[in-house]
């Protein structure tokens, strides 16, 4: 009797460790078929014109060198404004833990970070692009606002395990207790740190609502931090509806970069954690 | 200046209601060990804490009393508790190095953040202090290595380092020995009787032998009140309290 459902017991885990795999395939069958599908296709788009020429007019050749250099601009002022934002109150939230500002800012964290990034791009349009304009500074403060959530959810999760011990080591050094967070508690997870900004700006890198809400197109190159940029993820949308052969290869060569540069930054990532300092 | 360098008078210490150490008045020698020995919770961590304004860290830990050294009463309003630390040197129980330093860092640290910025100068005190501690022939060609690389017992010799490189006038050392195999812990005794000859000592350690091959006076504490208090041969050969004689003997641990 025992033996009978012992066996029962082992073939139903056998099942159950298929079923599992089976699972595990289908799931990953369209991930691999878009990858190789943009691969395939974006590698036909690759060229010298397409890395150096700026966005073509309507049904000639071009690249997305503007749209590179714009999303690299847009990218950077966003984490210029969000990172440093992200990682205070990163801080703020590991020493004062129990503060009700805390509980009051984790609340905003939770919150900006369920929120559909157009919500998100609509609030950056109301308070800057309807003063500035369609703009840089709209864009990058929306993506600035994803990303501050993310980051300073790790800086607090990452200091909050920094051990006791090397906190007193500091302080029996005689060191203030700001002086410790920031050049010892810091410094001793900065790997985490640094991989959660990563993370943060892979994650901005790919967002298009935001940016269509407070910068729609731009065809050109930058021209100031008051006017909008090109960018990767909206030329994507703009190439593809095209009704141009051509433009419609620049849409999945422009799909592939983004994929190559978001792939890159998540490698990048994973070399830090894995690295010793 | 008297010969002491620290006397401790009428110290108490809580941890929010509970009331820890009681009334212990203590006179320690300039450049000598003392030893704090007592059963497990009796408060001699609480104790060398207090010694070093690393009590009052812990949330709702109050303090009461005097602990003057060099005449300053370190709880004082105007004394900033950065500055006893520096002076009042401190090793913990597990060794702990900063991870994510070099043994060099490790070292150079202290002064560096106490606005040491030549080079020159601090390579003097790594190699100074790492001397001191005993480990600079061992790690001399491997400075730049990550800290977490040594051995236990060579990590606890460059938390020493580290504390001596600030040039402190005191050492509290919490068990220092107690996570170290035999050999790393003797070794660790030896430098601890060659860092009496230019500071002053106080460690805790629930090792009876410890205290007696390494301390010149022995402190024993009890429910947090300081039983027994001389220099170490009298306390070993003819202790005054009964107390101590049971613990001596080992029939309280
Ligand atoms: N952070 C803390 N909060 C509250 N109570 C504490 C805290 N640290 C220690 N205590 C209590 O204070 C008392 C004395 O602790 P202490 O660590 O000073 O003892 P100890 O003599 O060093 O013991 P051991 O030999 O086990 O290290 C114990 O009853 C302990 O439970
Ligand atoms: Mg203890």
């Amino acid at each position: 009797m025992n033996e009978l459902y012992n066996k029962f017991r082992s073939l139903k885990d056998k099942i159950m460790h298929i079923l599992v795999y089976l699972a595990l395939i289908i799931a990953l069958i369209p991930l691999f078929s878009i990858l190789f599908e943009v691969f395939i296709r974006g590698i036909s788009a690759i060229n010298l014109d397409f890395f150096i020429k700026p966005t073509p007019a309507v049904g000639e050749i071009g690249g997305i060198a503007n749209a590179i250099q714009g999303t690299l601009i847009t990218i950077g002022l966003a984490s210029v404004i969000g990172v440093p934002i992200g990682i205070i109150t990163g801080i703020f939230l590991s020493e004062y833990s129990e503060n009700k500002l805390s509980t009051i800012i984790r609340l905003f964290n939770e919150l900006l970070n369920g929120m559909p990034s157009i919500v998100i791009g609509l609030f950056a349009y109301v308070l800057i692009a309807t003063v500035v304009g369609f703009s840089v500074i709209a864009a990058s403060f929306a993506l600035a606002l994803i990303m501050i959530p993310i980051v300073s959810i790790t800086t607090e999760e990452a200091l909050k395990l920094v051990p006791a011990s090397i906190r007193e080591a500091a302080i029996a050094l005689g060191m203030s207790r700001w002086k410790t967070v920031i050049f010892v508690a810091l410094r001793t997870t900065k790997k985490t740190i640094i991989t959660g900004i990563l993370q943060a700006i892979a994650r901005i890198a790919g967002e298009s609502a935001p940016i269509l809400v407070t910068m729609g197109y731009w065809k050109w190159w930058f021209a100031g931090l008051d006017r909008p940029v090109a960018n990767l993820a909206l030329d994507i949308f703009l190439f593809a509806k095209s009704p141009f052969e051509n433009w419609i290869v620049l849409a999945w060569g422009s799909a592939l970069i983004l994929i190559i540069i978001i792939l890159s930054i998540n490698i990048v990532a994973r070399i830090i954690m894995k690295e010793r300092y | 200046m008297s010969a002491y360098k620290i006397e401790v008078e009428n110290l108490n210490a809580w941890y929010d209601y509970k009331h820890i150490l009681i009334d212990i008045n203590m006179k320690i020698k300039e450049r000598t060990v003392t030893a704090i020995m007592g059963p497990s919770g009796c408060g001699k961590t609480t104790f060398i804490r207090c010694l070093n304004r690393m009590h009052e860290l812990v949330p709702k830990a109050k303090v009461s009393g005097k602990v003057i050294f060099n005449n300053l009463n370190i709880y004082d309003n105007n004394v900033d508790p950065t500055w006893i630390r520096r002076k009042i040197g401190m090793v913990f129980q597990k060794p702990n190095p900063f991870p994510m330093m070099s043994i060099y860092d490790n070292v150079a640290f202290g002064p560096k953040i106490h606005g040491i910025k030549k080079r020159s100068i601090l390579d003097k005190i790594v190699k100074q202090s790492l001397e001191m501690a005993g480990l600079w022939e061992e790690v001399k060609d491997d400075l730049q290595k990550p800290a977490s690389a040594l051995s236990g017992g060579q990590q606890q010799r460059l938390c020493i380092a580290r504390a001596l490189a600030l040039e402190p006038e005191v050492i509290l050392m919490d068990e220092p020995t107690s996570h170290l195999d035999p050999i790393s812990a003797t070794k660790i005794e030896m430098l601890i009787r060659k860092l009496a000859e230019n500071y002053t000592v106080v460690i805790v350690t629930h090792n009876m032998q410890q205290a007696a091959r390494i301390s010149d006076y022995v402190a024993f504490l009890y429910m947090g009140r300081l039983v027994e208090y001389g220099p170490t041969k009298e306390v070993f050969e003819r202790p005054k309290n009964e107390l101590t004689e049971r613990y001596i003997t080992g029939k309280i641990s």
